[in-house]
Order: C-alpha cells, then structure tokens, then sequence
C-alpha cells in the first residue's frame, strides 16, 4: 500500500517547477510589497505571513536542483534542505494563512505571480503528507460522495421539488443536447437555496433550454483547494463526463469562485485535453442574455448598495465588467468599494481556508480588512456571487455587529424580471 | 611595486575581462536555466493573448497600483528614486556612454555632469534609506538574508566609488577611479549569483505574470 | 668644481635686475603654494645659495628631456638658474668626451662627496635584464647609478623614463627597464615625471631646493607636491565644459571649434597631476590641451600603456570581445545542460508516480 511521504512531495515539487516559477525566484530582491498585498499579513502584522516566504519550500528545491549555482551550494552545505519538519511548520503558512487570491501576484513589483507558485507548492503539500485535515476531509468526501459536504442528490432533489412548487415551473433534470448543463456547489444547496430558484427563473424568462444532470450537479473541486492534481481530476473528469453525456454545448459554474476557476482554467490541463464545450460562470451567462435583450427588468433596488469581486472570478479570471452591467440593470444606488475589480480585496475564506478548521482565527483577522472597506462606503446592502464569500461577509459583518445584508447576484436579478 | 596607476591598468585591463567574462557566463547560465524548463501546454479556452499583455506588463509593472502606494509609499517612492537614479549615473554619464560605445559600439547623448552628480548624490541617500528601512521594517527584516545585505552592498559601492571619484575625493585619482571600477566588475561577477539578476529575470517574470493574467483577460 | 660666488652675486653678473629676480622667486613661491610674504625669504635663501655640484646621467632617454630645459626660444631665467648649478657631467651637453668626460663625473664626485646631486634622465636595464643594453664608456648604466649615487646628498629622476621607466618600459619592456626609485632606495629620490617635465618644474624644483635645502614635500609617486598636487583636469581651462557635460566628439566638429571638453577624445586629465594647465608651455604660450589635443598623461608612471591616446579614461585597455562571448556561450551550454539533465529526471518522476489518493489521505488524518 502506497503512502504519502517526503520524497514524494519532493518530486510534487519537482514536477510543478517551470520556467515562470524559475523566472520569479531569480527575481524576488526580498521588498516585501506582496506582504502589503496580504490580508493576513496586514491583519495580524505577522511578517512570517509574507506572501513570497510560504514559498520557502518550494524555492529551495527549485534553488538546489534546478540552479548550478544552487547545486554548488548544496554541496557545500549551504543551502538548507527541505525536511519534513519544515513542510509541517509551512502547512499553516501555505493553507491556513493563504486564500490564493492572487492579489501579491498583482502587485509583486518584479512581476513574481505567487498564487501561481501558491498552488504548485500545495501539490508537494499533499503529496507529503502536510495538508490540514479539513481540507483532506473535504477532499475524500468529494471524492467518495460526490460532494465535499457529504451532500446526496436526494437533498437536492427536496429543493428542486421546492423550487418547483414556488415558481410553478420545471426544473430539467438530465436532458440532452441542451445549451447548458448547469452544476452547483453543496453550499448553496444548503445556505442558499434560493440560488436555483433564481436561475430556473431567469432561464424560463430568457427561455434558456438548460439541464441539472443526475449524474455530476456538483461543481466544486476540493482537490484545487487542497492542491492535489490527481484528486482535483477525478472530480473534473466527472464534470466532463455528465457534460459529454448530455451532449450540452455549456457548462455553467455556479456562484462559486474556486469552482469556476477549477472547470474553466484547470480541468482542461487535468485531464489532458480541451473540453468538447465552453465554460461559463453564471455572471457571463446573463450579462450575455442582457446584451442580447433576452432580459427585461422592471424597478432598481434603491438601497445604497456595493459590491464585493470574489478574487476566483475578477481578479483570476477576468469576470469584472459582467457583474457591474448587471447592477446597473437592478440597483439604482451602487456604490463600489475603493479597491474593487481586479484590485479587490478578499474576503479571508477562499482558497479552502473556510475549510480549514483550523484557520478559523485566521480567517476572522483577514476578514478585518474586507470589512474596513466595507466601512469606507457604508453601503446598506453587499452584493456578491461566490457562495463561500458570501457565507464569509455573512458571518464576518454578524460578528462585527454591523447589520448589512449580503444577496446573491443571480437571486437579485431574478427580483426584478418582467413578468411574461 | 602595484601602486594606484598599476591597480587602474589591471582593471581597466585583464580584470575588466575577467568579470565581464563571468558576468557573461553566469547570466547566460541563470537564462538559460529558466527557459530550458519551459511550460506545460495550456489546454484552457483562452480569454485574451499572451504576448501582448505578457509585453505590457512588463512596462507597467514598473508603476505601482494607487493602494500599493498608499500602504508601501517608502517602498514605491524611494525604490523609484534609487533605480532611477542608478540608471541615470549608470547609462547618462558621458565617460560611461564613452565606455558602452567602445564596447559596443552604440552611444547616446549623456547628461551634464552635475546633474548627473546630483542624481547620484541623491540616490546615495535614497540607498542608505532602503538600507534603514530593510533593518527597521519588520517584514524586510524578517525577510533579509545576508545575500540581501551583500548585494546592497556591492550596489552601494559604485555609486559611493563614483562619487567620490567625481568629486576628488579619494587621492591618488588612479585609485579612486581603479575602485570604483572594481566595485563596478565585483556587481557585475556578483550579479548572475545572487538576486541582483532580477535585473535580467524580472522582465521574463513579469512577462509570464501579464501572460499567465493576460490568458484569462486580467490585465496585471 | 663648485665655485665659492653665490646665487645672487652670480645672476648680478649675468645682467638679472632685482625686479627680474624677485619675479622668479614670486613664481617660485606660488608654484610651491607657499604665500607671497615668502617671498623675500625665498629671495634672501637664493641669493646666498651656493652653485651645487650637479652630475646628470642620462640613460635610455631621448634627450627630448635636455630639449626642454636647454632649447628655449630666449634665453630664461630657467637658463639662468642653470647657471648656477655647476653642471659638472652631462655627456650631452659637455665639451670632453670619452674617459675626460668619466674623468669629469670621477672627479665631481669625489670634491663633492655627499653634497652633490645626481640627476638622471632615461630608464635602465634592470638587475635582472642584460646591461648590454645601455652602456656608457663600457660601463652599464645600472653600475654607474650605483656608483655615482653612493656619495650623492639626492637623486633627481627627470623625466618619465627615469621617473617611472617611461617609453623603454612600455610593453613588451624589451631591455628589461626600470625606474631610478626601483633601484636607488638608500638616497633621498624626486621624480619630476613628464615627457618631457615642464622647463619651470624642473628649475622650480632645483630652486626649492637650494632655497630649503631640504627635499620638498613628495607625493605618493615621489613627485613634489608643490608642481604635482593637482590633476590637470582641476586646473584645466575647458574644466568648466566638463562640468556642463560639453565635450568635443572629433577633432573638427564644433565642440573642438569652440573649445570644449577634450575627454571623449581621450583626454587623460583627470589622472594626470602636472603642472602644465598652469605653468603651461613655451614660456606660458601654451600647452596640450590649449592646442586642442587631449592630454596623454605623460607625467604619470605607465602612460604608454595606459590605453589608446584617443581613447576616454573609461574605456577598458583591452577588452576581449571573443573571451566575453566565449563565456557566454559556454555559460548557455553548462546552464542548459544541467537543467535540462534535472528537468529530464522530474518529468522522469512524474510519468512514474503514484497518483495521490484519498485512500492515502485518509491515512494521513
């Protein structure tokens, strides 16, 4: 029986290094403005969560193999070898401290792209050992029930006979050659039901020919989060296959940031190949439909409302401009955040911070920081469209005591359409 | 007998060779290393190219974004000042121009003297900074290595070597020119060992961030 | 052969007026940076000054040293002051020849044991070299050095060659050259480099020391501070282009025209100490730099080999492109190698590895 070990996560290391990663490490000169990029650093001012240091592990590998001079180095004794001890003190450096919200990567001054190198090193996490049990319960769960909560289609289907009920419309459960094949995540399913009332809603009005399938309805991937290629392309690889199945020409990821980035940018190198469909997020779906006049609305919020960006969909995938032309449709009132759009802030949970027990003390402090540009605006309402952010801004404004509704994007719109 | 004239004709002589030999060496060896290991295929439907953001970052990366700015001004502002200014005394000094047209075979109009004086005096100060700020700043603190505080140092001293040379500061002048071009051929043969070569690597870095953000439309 | 007649009686028979006197020892005094109240010391020191016994050797020189010291358009007061050194051995110079002239040298020294200065203008073959090439009456020039220094009270190295080993130095020093310093270290020695030296340091230099009768103060290279303290560079006249970043780029365009900075033509002020930007040439007519050709540097020890004349000071001596490139190359083929060899072996890994599994993670939890 094969297990998982030190050498193992070494040649994890090996394999994820490249010549972007070889490139940022010739070129850290130790500024530390990524620090100043980081929610967890700024929020706890630890400079141990220095965003380019998590990367120690994976630096010295790359400096001892892949650099003569490092070679060189290494032998004579120079240079310090990466041990098992090491991995464990960088597990919490690498998971608990880190939301791979890509913002360092924004404004490393020579260009170092450390949420990229974030995700290679968690692959030599995994591989040894060193992941936080959180996040491998997620993963087995995902991998053995479909869903990292342990989710059963049997729960969805009790909302799909509800959602049926309150609109008196058909949810399409598994049929082929439509355009979209849209997935969930089991969070919403639990906290935010009110997700796929919304879209069954919105695609009746927009007559969108769509489909649930039996087969895969979930689009999260532990595996990304945890780092771990092998688990996060079992989980891919279901998605392909309901898609292939029922011959859709669309995948439609909910709103959920890590799980868009996993379907849109990761599953096609998982598996090896392009998709025989597109990858969308629920956001560019309907600001297409609004583009093309498939949505009409009628009244606006007239609330002061603002928006948060989740990282996974502006700022790593470029969905920035979709979601504002959709306020603009139903908010009379918006307001942005002062750093917003690629430059936004997370909200402390991605990454699979939120599920990561552990982190849980972390994940407050870097809140502190979304919650102070909340406060800048004072906004009466947060809009968003990632359920883990906004599972997070719920808690998080609770907690601070600060009454501030936060709505999904998707369920807000679908407030507002026209009635046929 | 090596007096001061002896130490000048070795540096501008066979030591000159000697470190733009290892310079050469060592960062060909440093390039070549990184584009050797290459990129895995990208399977992904792309949203936007890779060159022309990958071409753009490299440039704007230089500027810093407004938040950046407010929450690291020392770092952006005195960064700025001491780069530029080294680039200024580096490559608008007429002897230098006079040196890269002998070697190359390209020059350029220089900059008067005493502005060029200025700069440098100016960015004597800006290094001297940084150097306060690495020790006090608690995550630079944390971050530096004596590679950090070496490389400071071999930065330092053309700069100081130059300007004492300009100024007559330092006597005999053969010496005081002989030092500060040793200490331009000790970063030069520093260079390819230590992160000094971001120089070089932080325009490949910043080429595969703009093209790695650029791949999926985020302009970096 | 020293003569009793002192400085002052001396020049009043060759017809110097007082006012023609005091002027040199006005000159004298501000060359040796000393203030104008010196002056009549420096006046009063001369006049009694007694003639010394002086012995010039000159060895492989070109006689371009003599030049400048005897062929000056009127005759100087420089001429003068010759006058009243007693010049008792130059075999340029002198009527005898042949074993009269080492008769003379033999017999100068002998009056004046331990008072008489030996000047010295050429380099010499070395110890180690072969003396045959350079002898005098049949006598090396390395053991005449020796021997005529022995009761000498200080040696004077006129001129580059003797100074610092000059043109016989230059690479490939074929004959083995050397400099006077590198052979005669228990004599006081003064170096007054120049190729030729300047016609006033060289009486400058005799006339501060009959006045002090001592050595004057010496810089690193032996040279009297008082003619060698500043660069030409700080004394220059077209300094002040340099400073605006004004430079000539050839020869004939407009900066060379309008007289601007000679360094990108390769003007070797700001290494060179000398006095020629202030004393200048031809009795003050003018100088190098004056006439629009760069300075060569040539009162500094190894000008020969300092780089092209026409090069700037910056520019390497002898840059190996080939080398520089060779390097580079090499330094591709090492790097590529090595990395390629370790990225062969992880991608090697990787095809063989056991794919992570939950099974495995749940033995981890």
């Amino acid at each position: 029986m094969t297990e998982l070990s030190l050498e193992r996560g070494l040649q994890a290391f090996r394999d994820e290094i490249d010549a972007p990663v070889a490139a940022f490490f010739s070129s850290c000169v130790h500024c530390g403005v990524c620090a100043q990029a980081c929610p967890f650093y700024l929020e706890t001012g630890d400079p141990k969560y220095t965003p380019i240091l998590k990367l120690e592990p994976l630096r010295l590998v790359w400096e001892r193999e892949f650099t003569l001079w490092g070679r060189l180095k290494g032998l004579l004794g120079l240079s310090r070898r990466v041990t098992d001890e090491m991995l464990a003190e960088w597990e919490e450096l690498l998971y608990d401290s880190c939301s791979m919200c890509g913002r360092c990567s924004l404004v490393c001054p020579v260009g170092n792209d450390i949420q990229y190198m974030v995700r290679k090193a968690r692959e030599g996490m995994v591989a040894s050992g060193h992941a936080p049990e959180g996040l491998m319960g997620a993963s087995i769960r995902a991998v053995r029930t479909g869903s990292p909560m342990g989710l059963q289609w049997k729960t969805l289907e009790v909302q799909i006979k509800h959602v049926e009920t309150s609109t008196g419309l058909t949810v399409p459960i598994d049929v082929p050659d439509v355009d979209y094949l849209v997935l969930l995540s089991s969070m919403e399913i639990i906290n935010f039901p009110e997700y796929l009332e919304a879209i069954t809603k919105i695609f009746d009005h927009a007559e969108v020919s769509w489909t649930l399938s039996t087969e895969c309805f979930e689009a999260t991937n532990a595996g990304i989060q945890i780092g771990s290629k092998d688990i996060a392309a079992l989980l891919v690889e279901r998605v392909v296959k309901a898609a292939e199945t029922l011959r859709v020409k669309n995948v439609i990821s909910p709103e959920c940031g890590h799980a868009y980035t996993a379907v849109r940018w990761e599953g096609p190198n998982l598996i090896g190949q392009s998709y025989p469909f597109r990858v969308f997020h629920i956001i560019e779906v309907l600001d297409d439909l609004r583009a093309a006049g498939r949505i009409r609305t009628e009244g606006k919020e007239d609330d002061r409302l603002s928006l948060h960006d989740p990282c996974n969909l502006a700022r790593k995938s470029g969905v920035i401009q979709q979601q504002r032309n959709l306020m603009d449709l139903v908010a009379s009132n918006f307001v942005e955040l002062k750093e917003h759009g690629r430059y936004q802030w997370c909200c402390g949970a991605g990454g699979g911070v939120s599920s990561n027990e552990r982190a849980e003390d972390l994940k407050r402090s870097a809140f502190k920081r979304k919650k102070a540009q909340i406060e800048e605006v004072e906004p009466e309402r947060m809009v968003t469209m990632c359920a883990t952010c906004r599972t997070q801004l719920e808690e998080g404004l609770e907690e601070f005591n600060m009454d501030i509704p936060v709505v999904g994007l998707t369920e807000m719109l679908a407030e507002h359409l026209v009635d046929k | 007998m090596i007096d001061s004239v002896d130490f000048l004709l070795w540096v501008k002589g066979p030591m000159f060779n000697i470190a733009l030999a290892i310079f050469a060496l060592g960062v060909t060896i440093r390039l070549v290393e990184i584009f050797v290991l290459g990129r895995k295929p990208n399977y992904a439907e792309a949203r936007g190219g890779e060159w022309g953001p990958g071409l753009r970052t490299m440039v704007t990366r230089s500027v810093a974004d407004p938040g950046t700015f407010q929450r690291a001004p020392f770092d952006v502002l005195v960064g700025w000042i001491w780069h530029v200014g080294f680039l200024i005394a580096l490559l608008l000094f007429i002897p230098h121009i006079e040196l890269i047209k002998s070697l190359l075979g390209v020059g350029w109009p220089g900059l008067p003297n005493p502005v060029v004086d200025a700069v440098t005096a100016v960015t004597l100060v800006a290094l001297v900074a940084t150097l306060i700020h690495r020790l006090r700043h608690p995550v630079k603190r944390h971050l530096s290595t004596f590679e950090d505080y070496l490389i400071w140092t071999v930065t330092f001293l053309p700069l100081i070597t130059g300007y004492l040379a300009y100024h007559r500061l330092i006597d005999p002048y053969p010496l005081a020119l002989g030092l500060h071009i040793l200490s331009a051929q000790i970063f030069l043969i520093v260079l390819p060992f230590t992160k000094l070569t971001h120089m070089f690597t932080a325009f490949i870095a910043r080429w595969y961030n703009g093209a790695i953000f650029g791949r999926k439309g985020v302009s970096s | 052969m020293a003569e009793a007649k002192t400085l002052g009686e001396h020049l009043r028979e060759q017809g110097v007026s007082r006012r023609g006197f005091l002027k040199f020892c006005t000159a004298t005094a501000s060359l040796m940076a000393l203030p104008p109240t010196m002056v009549p010391a420096i006046a009063a020191a001369l006049e009694q000054a007694r003639r010394p016994s002086v012995i010039w050797l000159s060895f492989q020189e070109c006689t371009g040293c003599t030049e400048a010291l005897t062929r000056s358009y009127s005759p100087t007061i420089e001429d003068l002051i010759f006058d009243f050194i007693s010049l008792d051995y130059h075999h340029t110079l002198q009527a005898a020849s042949g074993d009269a002239a080492e008769h003379a040298r033999e017999e100068a020294m002998r009056a004046n044991w331990g008072q008489y200065l030996v000047i010295v203008d050429g380099s010499l073959p070395g110890p180690d070299a072969n003396p045959g090439y350079s002898t005098i009456a049949g006598i090396s020039n390395w053991t005449m050095l020796e021997e005529t220094v022995e009761g000498a009270a200080a040696v004077i190295a006129i001129g580059s060659c003797a100074a610092f080993g000059g043109l016989p130095h230059a690479r490939p020093n074929p004959t083995g050259a050397v400099a006077v310093m590198d052979l005669v270290h228990d004599k006081p020695v003064i170096n007054v480099p120049g190729c030729p030296p300047l016609p006033m340091v060289m009486t400058g230099v005799l006339a501060q020391y009959l006045t002090f009768g001592q050595i004057p103060e010496l810089d690193a290279y032996l040279r009297p501070r008082a003619f060698f303290g500043q660069s030409i560079h700080d004394r220059c006249y077209r300094r002040p282009f340099y400073d605006k970043g004004l430079f000539a780029a050839t020869f004939d365009d407009e900066g060379a025209r309008a007289g601007w900075c000679l360094y990108r033509l390769g003007c070797k002020g700001p290494s060179t100490y000398n006095a020629c930007a202030t004393m200048r040439w031809n009795g003050g007519t003018s100088w190098p730099v004056e006439a629009g050709a760069p300075c060569l540097g040539c009162s500094e020890s190894r000008f020969w080999d300092a780089g092209d004349f026409y090069k700037a000071l910056s520019v390497p001596t002898d840059f190996d492109a080939g080398a520089v490139l060779a390097a580079g190359a090499a330094g591709a083929v090492i790097g590529g190698a090595a990395v390629a060899l370790s990225k062969r072996r992880a991608r090697n890994e990787a095809t063989h590895r056991a794919p992570v599994t939950v099974d495995e993670l749940e033995q981890k939890q």
